[in-house]
């Protein structure tokens, strides 16, 4: 039998890992709530901002945090110039065709990358690395512990900015009725092309906050994605707040089952949720109905 | 007087000039002249995929050695024919492996080598044997490749077999040595072939040595997140903690196990797939004092060392996977040799009575039963202060080993 001590420190584990899957799951929501596709590179460009992360800390010595504006910034302008140019150009307004260029980017991406930067598994060791705080039975890393905190506060921020700003307001309008907007003047083309880069840009921030505890390959990308699919499913397509539930939700489930069942079985938690969901809820916890 | 310019190469670099290597060079020899045509050699690695690090490893060792032979002269007792290395990429995948043993088969390879992955190395060493083409397994732990009976598989190095029992015999006589600190251990592996096979038989032979396994733990590929796993070795408190896993997870487990810091006597790998200089390097204060049952190379081999200087004026590290491709291809030179002929049933012939010696490895003089080296012997090492060292066996020792390990902080 599990002493209890265990179980919290599995629950505030689960809660540090969901943190972070809920920066990559609002990337994944928004891109979707507004052009109503999935991005199918959204695991290669986590990727290439791990890199970008990487390489900012080996050449110029930034610390994965204090890079985070820089990599932001760097991750809209790419996410924002890759719809500009490619995305939003040839999709020829079908989008089924945004799903075939989203999906060759990532194959390029990740050959790009191998091509680039090798198969080595390359790791940022923080001087802080090893700094815990003990809580009970749980041994919480310091990098894990502000990775966590600073998601919910980037994702609050992110969630202020839909609501007050203009552009905001526009995006929402955009994502809600797309004709509706072109009517009564808003870009949608640019406001398409600003979701993609704020979708990117959430992926940027997951990536400073990720450098720290895990390492990059040119498929360390992926393995965030089919979670981050979940979590936008039980959240509901297109919500934020679905998406920062959704995130701690699926984090401590997977902490939780991985403890109890172990590390394998323990995915099945995530699976279950997947098909209940979508058997019970379809339109997830916080999403409303086409 | 002479300038020495040293040239570093880098990782771009590298993949351009092994391709144009095997492209230019060795796959197109120079047409002056009547010239024998040259034969191919198939090199079968995961140069993308999870365990793309490894196979472009095992591709940079396996050209080198291409190069070398034919630098030397090529095969003499076949007139000097050069060695031609067709590169396949698994992708990390079985299937894609297997096809790529079908297109090489159609361009006429005369053995294969690779494959890495232990079920990607079974399944085309299966599918070779339909045409009854050599395959050479250069790196593949699972003792289920030499085991089904095929006459063209042979394995140079050991399986995990060996290096259990090694490993096994080596963590006694540590244990012994400091007094049976050790009762309990949890395995670690991953949820394949290697990783599954080498657990259970840890597991099975612990209790020869005074060490109960408490639980085998299971992970799989890639896994995103080891606090679980930290969590439940700590609940279960064993003396030991014992991985067999793929590099990638080997790492971030590491780092996990020191953020979490699971304090116990010792972490002891079995063919940790992480273990190796870089992981040493790039986290010292992690990897201090882990210990790895493993592949090396014969550290008073002049061979040995120059290649090692070779492979760093590259900008690459000298892992196993470099010196144990590079010395399957110097087995497959030799047995051309002797065999006279690319005839697959000559090649075949003149492997299973190869008295090759590797120079790179500490073997002596290879031997195969049933496909399967009987010189193969694992080392065991010990990272100390940003270092590998060998602790065992003595006669290659290069350090004494720490055992038990101070506790974190």
């Amino acid at each position: 039998m599990l002493d209890p001590a265990f179980l919290l420190a599995g629950v505030l584990n689960g809660l540090l890992a969901g943190g972070i899957y809920v920066l990559v799951a609002v990337g994944l929501t928004l891109i979707y709530g507004v052009l109503h596709i999935i991005n199918f590179a959204h695991g290669s460009l986590l990727m290439l901002a791990m890199y970008a992360v990487f390489w900012l800390w080996r050449l110029v010595g930034i610390d994965p945090y204090a890079a985070l504006p820089l990599v932001i910034a760097g991750s809209f302008a790419f996410g924002f110039v890759l719809y500009r140019l490619l995305i939003g150009r040839y999709n020829h307004g079908r989008d089924e065709n945004i799903l075939l260029i989203t999906l060759g980017l990532s194959i390029v991406f990740d050959n790009a990358a191998l091509l680039f930067f090798g198969g080595n598994t390359q790791t940022i060791d923080v001087p802080y690395a090893g700094t815990f705080v003990e809580l009970g039975a749980a041994f919480l890393p310091l990098p894990k512990i502000i990775s966590f905190v600073a998601s919910l506060i980037l994702c609050a921020a992110l969630a202020l900015y839909m609501a007050l700003s203009d552009t905001g307001k526009a995006i929402r309008a955009v994502a809600k009725e797309r004709q509706g907007a072109r009517l009564v003047g808003i870009d949608v083309e640019t406001v398409f092309a600003v979701s993609y880069g704020i979708g990117i840009a959430c992926l940027g921030a997951a990536a400073c906050l990720l450098m720290p505890t895990y390492y990059v390959t040119p498929s360390s990308g992926h393995a965030f994605v089919l979670v981050a699919f979940t979590i936008v499913v039980l959240g509901g397509m297109g919500s934020f707040v679905g998406a920062a539930v959704g995130g701690l939700v699926i984090g401590v489930t997977e902490s939780l089952g991985g403890l109890f069942l172990g590390e394998q079985l323990g995915q099945i938690g995530i699976s279950l949720i997947f098909i209940l969901i979508l058997l019970l809820k379809p339109t997830g916890l916080f999403g409303s109905k086409a | 007087m002479k300038k020495h310019v040293s040239v570093r190469i880098s990782r771009r670099g590298f993949v351009a000039g092994t391709t144009a290597l095997a492209t230019s060079s060795l796959g197109f020899p120079s047409i002056s002249g009547a010239q024998a045509a040259p034969v191919k050699v198939g090199m079968i690695h995961p140069v993308t995929g999870f365990v793309a690090y490894n196979g472009q490893q095992s591709r940079l060792g396996g050209t080198m050695a291409v190069e070398d032979v034919n630098k030397a002269g090529g095969i003499k007792s076949m007139g000097g024919v050069k060695l031609e290395a067709l590169l396949g990429d698994s992708q990390s995948k079985v299937e894609v492996g297997v096809s790529e043993v079908e297109k090489m088969n159609e361009q006429g390879v005369a053995a294969y080598i690779g494959c890495f992955q232990s079920p990607v190395g079974i399944a085309a060493s299966q599918a070779a044997a339909k045409y009854n083409t050599p395959f050479l397994i250069d790196v593949g732990a699972s003792d289920l490749i030499v085991n089904r009976g095929l006459k063209n598989v042979f394995r140079l190095k050991p399986g995990f077999g060996v290096c259990v029992d090694d490993g096994i015999a080596s963590l006694g006589a540590l244990n012994k040595a400091a007094n049976n600190v050790a009762k309990t251990a949890v395995i670690v592996h991953e949820s394949g072939e290697f990783g599954t096979g080498t657990a259970k038989l840890l597991a099975s032979k612990l209790p020869s040595i005074g060490i109960t396994a408490k639980e085998l733990i299971a992970h799989d590929n890639p896994t995103r997140n080891f606090d679980n796993i930290a969590l439940r070795i700590r609940s279960l408190a064993p003396d030991i903690v014992m991985m067999s896993n793929y590099g990638n997870e080997y790492m971030l487990l590491a780092r996990t196990l020191f953020q979490q810091k699971v304090n116990v006597a010792g972490f002891y790998s079995i063919l940790g797939g992480g273990f190796n200089y870089k992981f040493v390097k790039d986290m010292p204060d992690v990897s201090q004092y882990m210990m790895d049952v493993n592949h090396w190379f014969n550290p008073k081999s002049a061979k040995a060392q120059e290649l090692k200087k070779r492979v760093e004026a590259m900008g690459a590290f000298f892992t196993f996977e470099v010196y144990l491709t590079y010395s399957n291809v110097m087995l497959l030179a030799d047995a051309l040799e002797h065999a006279g002929s690319a005839d697959k049933e000559k090649l075949t012939a003149a492997l299973a009575a190869s008295t090759y010696k590797a120079d790179l490895l500490p073997y002596g003089p290879t031997k195969f039963v049933n496909g399967q080296n009987q010189g193969g012997r694992p080392a065991v090492m010990q990272s100390l202060k940003g270092d590998i060292e060998v602790i065992a066996p003595e006669e290659f020792a290069s350090a004494k080993a720490v055992f038990p390990k101070p506790k974190f902080g």
